[in-house]
């Protein structure tokens, strides 16, 4: 396998834990450049955390997470940094700095990583803020935007850097339907211009099978499959249907390990 | 059996977790440091504007109210010290008790209770808040580390402006003495300062500064510790806070007494 072909994430036999409960169970996954991948999954089943191993904010207790090519278990805070420079993240509420205007905060990054001139800088974050269909709200701080408008601030932060691979966790989240549509548009349209490797972390349907390439089924710490999206909408996995068609699972109760629950002292 | 255990259980609990955060301090504190010293050579350069920024908010913003509190204590202590000494007819002792009881103790010591309540609440709440709005998180994953954009230039700046302001408070609470004491002496204000500056020893004024510096760093890991390690949204930012404040003004009071017995023996 050659450098250009190798997958831009790769992540082998993955757990993760808090405290004692297990929460991915030896997860294995990749993604090649250039695709959209879709994480999709119910609550619990594991995809935020699967996605902070991803960003390098948790340490694997065990298994490898490589990005970029560099197992970011083992990297030295130089060979971290290289590769944060190259990633991009929109978090689920934004996570735009409160204390900074929205032109500030997409202006931070090439701030902090690069020597470019404050006017080049003023005109490199106005054209991503452009981007994203926010030009001319540079001056405005994140406390005056629309839900919608954070969101695509917040983008625009991501590419700043021109990343090589996007990060996206729940784009349509408190969304409304059309936002979170025009949302889905955007994401298309920034991987054909930019060629963006983007990973999507999401439970909306609609939203995962309009902008996925290929979307990878989590639940309760598994992957279930991961494949194209005619291959999901087509796979006779009970779980996935249920997930598919909104139909509520059946919990099994195990008496030992409920009476266990209710009786223990310290959990 | 359970009577002995439970307790037993919960101090060796409350035990390990001030450890830890003790721990986790001292990392902030050397990581501070480290990206302070040789962060631009690892591209996490500390910003002076952000330092600046800070000195501002720590030291400038505060300048009238501890003016308005050193003035006070000086008053106050003026007060005592006549009606104390003025029963052994000892009257004219009270500048030199003024004197060195302000630049040892009062003087650092006010600054930093008035700086832990005001700056070091605040650095818990925006750290706090930062963290329970992911701010943190994404810093770090734009390759920004938190410690270095936060900590670091707080840090510096209450080590530079908690000793300035304090040597601040002891010109401002020594006026406020000589204000009220130089009546009842029969001595000019302007004499009384004279009395004072003969009266002090380098000596006196460097141990309100030492204590003043170390207030500082106690003050700033306090207030950022407590704010990297809030959990559960708005009512963790505000339980964050009120802790930042009693552990600062805790530590302080006590760290204040170990101080001073040992450089005065």
């Amino acid at each position: 396998m050659t450098a250009a072909t190798a997958p831009l994430i790769e992540v082998e036999k993955l757990e993760a834990w808090y405290g004692r409960r297990r929460i991915l169970n030896g997860v294995d996954f990749s993604v090649n450049a250039g695709e959209i991948r879709v994480i999709m999954g119910g609550s619990g089943s594991g995809k935020s955390t699967l996605l902070r191993h991803l960003l390098g904010l948790h340490k694997p207790r065990s298994g490898r997470v490589r990005l970029l090519g560099v197992d970011i278990g083992r990297a030295s805070e130089r060979q971290m940094l290289a590769v944060r420079r190259q990633i991009g993240v929109s978090f689920q509420g934004g996570a735009l700095l409160t204390s900074l205007s929205v032109g500030d905060n997409v202006a931070l990054p090439l701030r902090e990583h690069t020597s470019l001139d404050e006017a080049t800088i003023r005109i490199m974050s106005r054209l991503k803020l452009e981007v994203v269909n926010l030009g001319g709200f540079q001056d405005l701080m994140p406390a005056q935007l629309s839900g919608g408008m954070v969101k695509r601030a917040a983008l625009a932060r991501a590419i700043a850097m021109d990343p090589k691979l996007l990060f996206f966790d729940e784009p349509s989240a408190g969304l409304d339907p059309v936002v979170s549509a025009e949302l889905d548009e955007l994401i298309l349209r920034l991987r054909d211009a930019l060629r963006m490797t983007i990973v999507v972390v999401t439970h909306e349907l609609e939203s995962a099978f309009k902008i996925a390439d290929t979307i990878t089924v989590l639940d309760q710490g598994n992957i279930l499959m991961t494949g194209t999206v005619d291959q999901v909408r087509d796979c006779d996995n009970q779980r996935i249907q249920d997930l598919l068609n909104r139909r509520p699972r059946e919990i099994q109760v195990d008496a030992d390990a409920y009476l266990k629950r209710l009786t223990e002292e310290a959990a | 059996m359970n009577a002995i255990v439970r307790p037993l259980e919960n101090l060796g609990r409350a035990t390990v977790h001030s450890l830890a955060g003790m721990g986790y301090a001292a990392m902030l504190l050397i990581e501070s440091l480290y990206f302070s010293v040789a962060g631009s050579r690892i591209g996490q350069p500390l910003r002076l504007r952000a330092v600046a920024e800070q000195m501002r908010q720590i030291g400038v913003d505060a300048l009238p109210i501890v003016a308005l509190l050193a003035l006070t204590i000086g008053v106050m202590l003026g007060i005592q010290f006549i009606a104390a000494l003025s029963e052994f007819g000892a009257q004219s002792q009270v500048v030199v008790a003024v004197a060195k009881s302000v630049t040892r103790e009062f003087g650092a010591l006010i600054t930093a209770i008035l700086v832990a309540g005001r700056s070091g609440s605040a650095l818990a709440a925006r750290i706090g808040s930062m963290s329970v709005s992911q701010e943190v998180d994404a810093l770090a994953t734009m390759g920004i580390e938190p410690v270095r954009y936060l900590a670091a230039p707080a840090l510096l700046a209450m080590l530079i402006m908690l000793p300035v302001l304090t040597i601040f408070a002891d010109v401002v609470a020594i006026g406020g003495a000589a204000l009220y004491s130089s009546p009842a002496l029969n001595i000019t204000p302007t004499a009384y300062v004279m009395q004072t500056l003969a009266l002090l020893a380098p000596g006196d004024i460097w141990q309100g500064i030492a204590k003043s510096a170390v207030f500082a760093v106690l003050i700033t890991l306090i207030g950022v510790s407590t704010g990297f390690s809030v959990q559960g949204g708005a009512e963790g930012v505000g339980r964050a806070t009120t802790r930042a404040v009693v552990l600062s003004i805790c530590w302080i009071i006590v760290v204040d007494m170990i101080f001073s017995y040992f450089l005065n023996r």
